[in-house]
């Protein structure tokens, strides 16, 4: 076991240096000249105001010296500064990660309550219409793209029946601020979680499955366990494994946000940052976004396997 | 847009268990994808009627169905639907019916395109991955942990923000997207082949590892690639869909679904639903049929045992499991 964590902390270690680097030749393989793009396109900007953008960021050296000098930075836990408000990359992620933390948070804790009863039910009922009917709608649910569900809830919510905002209030940046507007949080919540119930309760309803055909289920029945307890203590806690897997693999999306429910609602969290970024050319703050996602990528995998291995005593990693 | 996370066997895992003494076993599972399973999957043979049906709507559509869908048109601006027009026109005075077809020539281009591309790439890498291992494989797969760790949609916005796209450019960027998902499954399944007496008996009759891969593994391999190659599709119309709704897709003359929905809370304030609703409705319905088709084909490639439709088919094949091997 032991070994197998230090391997994987090896392979771990490799991946976030190719994320980096990846990211890194990626953004600069943009044609066309950043600091011209930053100081403003189509402006005339002297020669003289390019040339000081270009060595206060060290973006007249050549790639391999400024890949370096990055990681050097990174490694004093410097993420660099933000070419357009100047402030630390570390400071606006610190501010904006919070806020996906509820979001996506919320909407992963709503779809958990929500899928894996309702999965575990559709296994009770197994090949009967009520788990056709209820697997032919999260599956549908599943498939819609996430902003035609967004735009019909607001056409059917916010224009026929005025009972939320169609978005979040501008200047609201504190999480206090988030849950005092709560109706506004309502919707992006709504339409991320319709997403992952799907997932959750196909995952709850193929393990309760294999889990009812199981000698110890027979056992239980026979001894006159009522049904309610069979399924709560027995299937229940099964079916709850590949769960945690999920839950640790949905590591990435905390952190990454959600640049489509973000945008339609006007949810000031990482997805909006990313794009903005993007349009603005703001590469420290894609730099180290990306690179906090890799983290995250890697660190949930690991979690994922980890919890596995731990909460269920038949699976052990071997040094293969 | 992991839609592989739906299906409840991984098609990577190892299927076919070996047989026991004495048992009948017929290979079933095993990335085999057999016709007859296919033609009886009512999930399966439902979503490619529709897919069918909607490349006629948008290929044939057209040449009966004339309109203009080059020229902006004032005196036509915003019609709801009536007799010029079924489905109304949009701000630009265009007839919806007509640019829902064109849109939707862009949408399946890109979904088939990428589709087959990524899956080429991804079995190719995958497989070679899986049967040199070693050294090879350890870099390999590291390669493709590092794209999996990036957001898809993150690299593609980077890339949106810097050249003007097109719909080629759209298609290579999510091929490169998109095939790593795919290397790693066919890499996981001939893993799981290498093993098997099949290879051992090509390798004793003197075939090269080179052969085996192109003969053996590959061929067996068909049925988890036409399963990705579903998803890939589905997904990547949405991804076109999305970007053209954020506004980083392909520039104006070119139309999708998804840039027929840009304006789309606008128009919904406005009153316009005839604008909003017939894009999200076929987008609906096409990416909805890709995925059941899709998962309908994982379910007789990794032999779900959970599926009735499997098991109807199975029995239509006459083919006997062994019991041993139907709860694992």
């Amino acid at each position: 076991m032991s070994g197998y964590i230090v391997r994987r902390l090896g392979q771990s270690v490799v991946v976030v240096i190719g994320v980096m680097l990846l990211t890194f030749l990626l953004l600069h393989m943009e044609p066309g000249n950043v600091a011209r793009a930053i100081l403003g396109n189509g402006v005339r900007v002297s020669q003289l105001r390019l040339d000081m953008f270009d060595s206060l960021y060290g973006l007249n050296k050549p790639l391999w010296v400024q890949f370096g000098l990055y990681i050097q930075q990174l490694l004093h836990g410097n993420l660099g500064v933000s070419y357009q408000s100047l402030q630390p990359v570390s400071t606006i992620i610190a501010q904006r990660l919070p806020r996906d933390a509820v979001l996506v948070g919320l909407s992963t804790v709503l779809a958990l309550v929500i899928g894996v009863p309702t999965g575990i039910y559709q296994a009770l009922r197994h090949n009967r219409p009520m788990d056709d009917v209820l697997a032919g709608t999260w599956f549908t649910l599943y498939a819609a793209p996430d902003f035609m569900e967004a735009l019909l809830l607001i056409a059917l919510l916010c224009v026929q029946f005025h009972v939320f905002p169609p978005a979040f209030p501008g200047g609201v940046t504190s999480i206090g601020g988030l849950f005092a507007n709560w109706q506004a949080l309502v919707l992006p919540v709504a339409v991320l979680s319709i997403n992952s119930v799907a997932g959750f309760s196909q995952y709850a309803r193929s393990t309760a499955i294999q889990t009812l055909a199981e000698d110890y289920i027979r056992v239980a029945r026979a001894k006159g366990l009522p049904e309610r307890l069979v399924v709560t203590r027995h299937v229940l806690r099964n079916s709850l494994l590949p769960v945690v897997t999920i839950l640790g693999l949905s590591l990435p999306d905390i952190v990454a946000g959600a640049l489509i429910a973000e945008a339609i609602f006007n949810f000031p969290g990482m997805g909006l940052l990313f794009w903005q970024s993007a349009l603005a050319h703001d590469y420290p703050v894609m730099l180290g976004g990306t690179l906090i996602i890799g983290i995250a990528t890697v660190v949930g995998n690991f979690a994922a396997d980890i919890a596995y291995s731990v909460l269920d005593p038949r699976i052990r990693y071997g040094s293969a | 847009m992991a839609a592989h996370e739906l299906a409840p066997h991984s098609p990577a895992g190892p299927t076919a268990p070996a047989a026991e003494g004495g048992e009948a076993t017929v290979k079933t599972g095993g990335g085999q994808l057999s016709l007859t399973a296919f033609l009886h999957n009512k999930r399966a043979m439902g979503g490619t009627l529709i897919i069918v049906a909607l490349g006629l709507f948008c290929f044939v559509g057209p040449l009966l169905y004339h309109t203009n869908q080059i020229a902006v048109n004032p005196l036509l601006q915003n019609d709801p639907p009536g007799a010029g027009s079924p489905l109304g026109t949009d701000q630009f005075g265009i007839d919806v019916l007509g640019r829902l077809m064109v849109g939707g020539q862009s949408s399946l281009e890109l979904g088939f395109a990428v589709g087959l591309a990524s899956t080429l790439i991804g079995m190719i890498y995958g497989a070679i991955s899986g049967m040199f291992g070693g050294v090879l494989d350890a870099i390999m797969m590291r390669i493709v942990d590092t794209l999996l760790a990036v957001p898809t949609f993150i690299l593609l916005i980077i890339v949106a923000s810097m050249y003007s796209l097109s719909l080629a450019v759209i298609i290579l960027i999510l091929t490169a997207l998109s095939w790593s998902d795919v290397s790693r499954l066919i890499r996981g399944q001939v893993l799981a082949l290498r093993p098997r007496a099949f290879v051992d008996a090509a390798t004793s009759m003197g075939s090269t590892r080179w052969r085996i891969l192109a003969r053996h593994m590959v061929p067996n391999t068909l049925g988890i690639c036409v399963v990705t190659a579903t998803f890939a599709v589905a997904d990547s119309i949405y991804a076109l869909s999305a970007l053209s709704f954020l506004g980083i897709g392909p520039p104006p003359p070119f139309a999708d679904w998804g840039t027929m929905l840009t304006g789309g809370v606008d128009n919904l304030f406005n009153g316009y639903w005839w604008q909003v609703y017939p894009p999200l409705i076929v987008l609906v319905i096409v990416v909805v049929a890709f995925r059941q088709v899709g998962d309908a084909l994982n379910d007789i490639v990794s032999g779900n045992r959970t599926s009735p439709v499997r098991r109807r088919a199975r029995r239509r094949l006459q083919i006997i499991v062994p019991l041993s091997s139907r709860y694992e």
